[in-house]
C-alpha cells in the first residue's frame, strides 16, 4: 500500500513536528509513506473567501503530486474536505475523480482503512478534544450533536487506545472554535471570542492538553492561550497517537 | 433596500466590547438549542420527519405556479380577496390601500417577517396609520424603536431590567420593577385596549395550504388569533414559498417548526384560517419581492424551503456572538445571509462572509436546506460580481501565485520564518487582525519539507 502524505502548507511552514509525527505513525503501522516534494495548498484559503476560480493552479499542482498513490493521507480535516468537495482540473477530470475518492484525513484513515485496533502509545495526561467542523461534519469523523443518530468518534475512539490518556467532557463537545480561515482575521472579535469560549470549556473541565484534527483551529486557540499566558498545551493528535512510552507531552 | 451603516465585522466588533453580556446573549441562545436538542430527541423518526419536510417543500417549490392558483381559487372559494404583489412597494400599497378604504387609523400585527422585509410600518406611518405589533417581543422592540434581531425571539437581546425602563417609560408601570410577571401582565392590559379598538388586524402566514385554502398562524400568545377575530378587517401577508399542498402535510410540518424553533412540542395556538366570519373582509396578499428570483437561481433555491423557526440562529456560533441587529437585515443570522444577497447583493455582500462555514445550521434545519454550502457559493457569486473589496482581491491573487509555484512557495516561507523570529514586531502588533488578541506561531527552525529531505531518502 503505498501511500501520499499530503502536508499542508502551513502545517509545513509552521508545524513540521505535525508532519513528522504523522509520518512516523502512518510508518509505525506498516504504510509504505512518500511525500511528494513540491506540494504546496490544496487552495482552500482563495476558495473559501470567495476565490474558487483562482485554485486552479493549486489543483492541478496536487494532481500531479498525488496521482500515482494508493491513498492520500493528511493531517487535517479542513484541508482533505476541500480536496473531497472542490479538486477539479477540466483536463485531468478523470484523475481528480480518483483523488477526491482516495483522500483520507488520518485518524480516519487509521479507523476505516487502517483498521487500527491498538497502538503502542502512552499519554499520561487529561485531553479534551476539540472535534474541528470541517472533519466532524464535513467529513464525519464523529456524530453531530445536531442530529437524532447514534454517537461516534473516530478521533475519540482512538485516543482511548493511547495508554494514561483520560479524556475530558466537555458542555459543548462539537461547537466550533471560530478559526474559520480569513474569518479569523476579517471578523477578528467574534473570532476570538468562540476561541476563547472554548478554551474555557476545556479548562473548566479540567483538561492538561487541547487535542483535535485540524492543526489551523489549533493554531488559533493555541494563538489565544499563549496570548493568555495560560499552562494549558495544545498538540494535534497525531502528536499524541505517535507518543511513545515513557515520552512527555510537548518534549 | 437596507439602511446599511456597518458591516457585520463593525457591528460584531462593537456587540463585543461588552463581553459580559456577549457571554449572556451566547448562553441564553445556547439554552434554546440545548432544549431544541431534548425535543428532537423525544421523536425517533426525527431524521425521517426532516427528509420528508424538505421532499415536500421541494415539490411545492417546483410546482409552485399551480399550488399557487390552487390556493387562490380555493381562498376566492372561501370568501377571501386575494392580491398579487411583485415587491414591497406593491405589498406595501395594497395594505395600505385596503386601510385608507376602512379608515383605520390604528391596527393590530401579529408577527410576520415579511412585513418586516417590507419595511410595511414605515410606510404605513407615512399614511397616518399606526401599527401596534401584538407579539410581545415585537411590542418591546417597537417601543424601543429598534427592529426585531430575532425572527422567533425579537427582543431576545434585551434584558429583563432594560424592558422593566421601557414599559415604566411608555406603559406608566413602577420605576425598576422587571419581574417578567408583572410585565406580561402589564403588556396584556395595555395590548387588550388596543385589540378591542383595531378595526383592522394584520396576521402572518406560516402555512398556506392550496388544496383547502386556508392559512395557519402559529403564535404561543394567541396574538394573531384576538387580532383577527375582533377585526372587521383581516390582512394576512405572506411570501408565494409558504404554500404546502395538503392539509396532512401539516402534520409534519407542525411537529418540526416549534420543537426546532423553542424546544416545544407545538405552538400553544396553531390556527386555521378559512374564511371570513359574517361581516367580515378577509384580504390575503401573496407576495414574490425576488423570491421568484431567488427560485430560478438553482445553488440557493433550497433557500425558499425556509419555515422560520429559527433554528440556525439559535446553534450559529457567529450570531450568538455578534447579535441578531449585526446582521442588518429582517431575517438575520445563517438563513438571512442566504436570503438577504437575492434581495440586495451590494448592501448584503459582507453577510455570506459572517460565517465560520462550521455547518450547524444545516443539521439543525427542519427542512434541511443546506446553508453552510449556500453561504459558500454565495461567496463565489459575490466576489465574481464584483461585491467584495479591491484589496481584497489583490491580496487572494498573490497568495494564489505564491501557492501555485512551489520554489516561491518555498522561499516565501523561509522568509517569512524568519522574519517572525528575527522581528517578531512586523507580526505581533495592533495592525494584524490575528496579533491583537493572539500570538502568531512560533516559528520552527526548518519546514517538514526541509526536514524530511534531511533526515528520509528524498524521491
Amino acid at each position: 500500500m503505498k501511500v501520499g502524505l499530503f502536508i499542508p502548507c502551513y502545517i509545513d511552514q509552521f508545524y513540521p513536528q505535525v508532519g513528522i509525527a504523522t509520518l512516523q505513525l502512518l510508518e509505525k503501522l506498516g504504510c509504505e509513506v512518500d511525500y511528494p516534494k513540491g506540494q504546496t495548498c490544496c487552495g482552500q484559503p482563495m476558495a473559501n473567501s470567495g476565490y474558487e476560480h483562482l485554485t486552479h493552479a493549486c489543483n492541478s499542482l496536487f494532481i500531479d503530486h498525488f496521482a500515482s498513490y494508493d491513498y492520500i493521507v493528511g493531517p487535517s480535516g479542513s484541508c482533505v474536505l476541500h480536496i473531497k468537495e472542490h479538486l477539479h482540473d477540466p483536463e485531468k477530470e478523470t484523475t481528480a475523480g480518483e483523488i477526491r475518492k482516495r483522500v483520507y484525513e488520518l485518524t480516519e484513515f487509521l479507523t476505516d482503512v487502517l483498521h487500527i485496533e491498538s497502538l503502542p502509545a502512552s499519554f499520561p495526561y487529561k485531553v479534551g478534544l476539540h472535534q474541528s467542523c470541517h472533519g466532524q461534519r464535513g467529513l464525519g469523523l464523529a456524530q453531530m450533536s445536531e442530529l437524532v443518530a447514534s454517537p461516534f468518534s473516530k478521533p475519540e475512539q482512538l485516543l482511548r487506545m493511547v495508554s494514561g490518556l483520560e479524556m475530558v467532557e466537555l458542555d459543548r463537545k462539537d461547537e466550533c472554535c471560530g478559526f474559520g480561515g480569513t474569518f479569523c482575521v476579517t471578523e477578528e472579535a467574534v473570532s476570538v471570542k468562540m476561541g476563547k469560549d472554548r478554551i474555557t470549556d476545556h479548562v473548566k473541565h479540567g483538561a492538561e492538553v487541547i487535542t483535535g484534527t485540524d492543526v489551523s483551529c489549533l493554531m488559533h486557540l493555541e494563538g489565544i492561550l499563549r496570548r493568555q499566558g495560560a499552562t494549558i498545551k495544545v498538540m494535534h493528535i497525531a502528536e499524541i497517537l505517535n507518543n511513545q512510552i515513557h515520552e512527555q507531552a510537548n518534549s | 433596500m437596507n439602511k446599511q451603516t456597518a458591516d457585520h465585522a463593525t457591528l460584531a466588533d462593537q456587540f463585543n466590547a461588552n463581553e459580559p453580556r456577549v457571554n449572556w446573549h451566547d448562553e441564553t441562545l445556547w439554552w434554546v438549542r440545548a432544549k431544541r436538542d431534548r425535543m428532537a430527541w423525544t421523536i425517533p423518526e426525527w431524521e425521517l420527519l426532516r427528509e420528508t419536510a424538505s421532499d415536500i417543500k421541494r415539490h411545492a417549490l417546483g410546482n409552485l405556479h399551480e399550488y399557487l392558483l390552487e390556493f387562490e381559487e380555493n381562498a376566492i372559494q372561501n370568501g377571501a380577496t386575494v392580491h398579487w404583489a411583485a415587491d414591497a412597494a406593491e405589498h406595501n400599497k395594497i395594505v395600505t390601500d385596503i386601510l385608507l378604504r376602512h379608515q383605520a387609523k390604528r391596527i393590530v400585527k401579529s408577527k410576520s417577517m415579511l412585513t418586516e422585509e417590507c419595511h410595511l410600518n414605515p410606510h404605513l406611518a407615512e399614511h397616518g396609520i399606526e401599527v401596534i405589533d401584538t407579539d410581545l417581543g415585537e411590542r418591546i422592540v417597537q417601543l424601543a424603536k429598534e427592529p426585531p434581531s430575532h425572527i422567533v425571539l425579537p427582543c431576545i437581546h434585551k434584558k429583563k431590567e432594560e424592558i422593566g425602563e421601557l414599559f415604566h417609560e411608555h406603559l406608566g408601570t413602577p420605576a425598576g420593577n422587571a419581574d417578567p410577571q408583572f410585565l406580561t401582565a402589564a403588556a396584556r392590559e395595555h395590548l387588550r385596549k388596543e385589540f378591542l379598538q383595531a378595526k383592522a388586524a394584520i396576521t402572518g402566514v406560516n402555512f398556506a395550504v392550496a388544496d383547502t385554502g386556508e392559512m395557519v398562524v402559529c403564535t404561543n400568545e394567541g396574538n394573531a388569533d384576538m387580532g383577527a377575530h375582533l377585526a372587521d378587517v383581516h390582512i394576512a401577508c405572506m411570501g408565494i414559498e409558504k404554500i404546502i399542498p395538503q392539509r396532512k402535510h401539516l402534520g409534519v410540518f407542525l411537529r418540526l417548526l416549534a420543537r426546532s424553533a423553542t424546544g416545544q412540542p407545538i405552538t400553544t395556538y396553531s390556527s386555521h384560517f378559512r374564511k371570513p366570519r359574517e361581516g367580515q373582509e378577509l384580504h390575503i396578499v401573496i407576495v414574490d419581492n425576488g423570491r421568484s428570483r431567488q427560485l430560478g437561481r438553482e445553488d440557493f433555491r433550497n433557500s425558499l424551503k425556509c419555515i422560520r423557526c429559527g433554528a440556525c440562529m439559535n446553534t450559529c456560533p457567529v450570531y450568538r456572538r455578534s447579535g441578531g441587529h449585526s446582521y442588518h437585515t429582517a431575517v438575520a443570522g445563517p438563513i438571512g445571509s442566504i436570503l438577504a444577497p437575492n434581495l440586495d447583493m451590494k448592501a448584503n455582500a459582507d453577510l455570506p462572509f459572517a460565517s465560520t462555514l462550521c455547518g450547524s445550521c444545516s443539521n439543525v434545519c427542519p427542512v434541511k436546506i443546506d446553508i453552510h454550502q449556500q453561504l459558500y457559493k454565495w461567496r463565489q457569486v459575490l466576489v465574481q460580481e464584483g461585491y467584495t473589496p479591491a484589496g481584497k482581491t489583490v491580496a487572494m491573487k498573490m497568495m494564489s501565485g505564491v501557492l501555485s509555484t512551489p520554489a516561491v512557495y518555498r522561499t516565501a516561507g523561509k522568509v517569512g520564518r524568519w522574519v517572525l523570529k528575527a522581528l517578531p514586531g512586523m507580526a505581533n502588533n495592533r495592525l494584524n487582525p490575528w496579533a491583537k488578541q493572539r500570538e502568531m506561531p512560533a516559528p520552527p527552525a526548518q519546514s517538514f519539507s526541509e526536514w524530511y529531505q534531511k533526515n528520509k531518502q528524498s524521491k
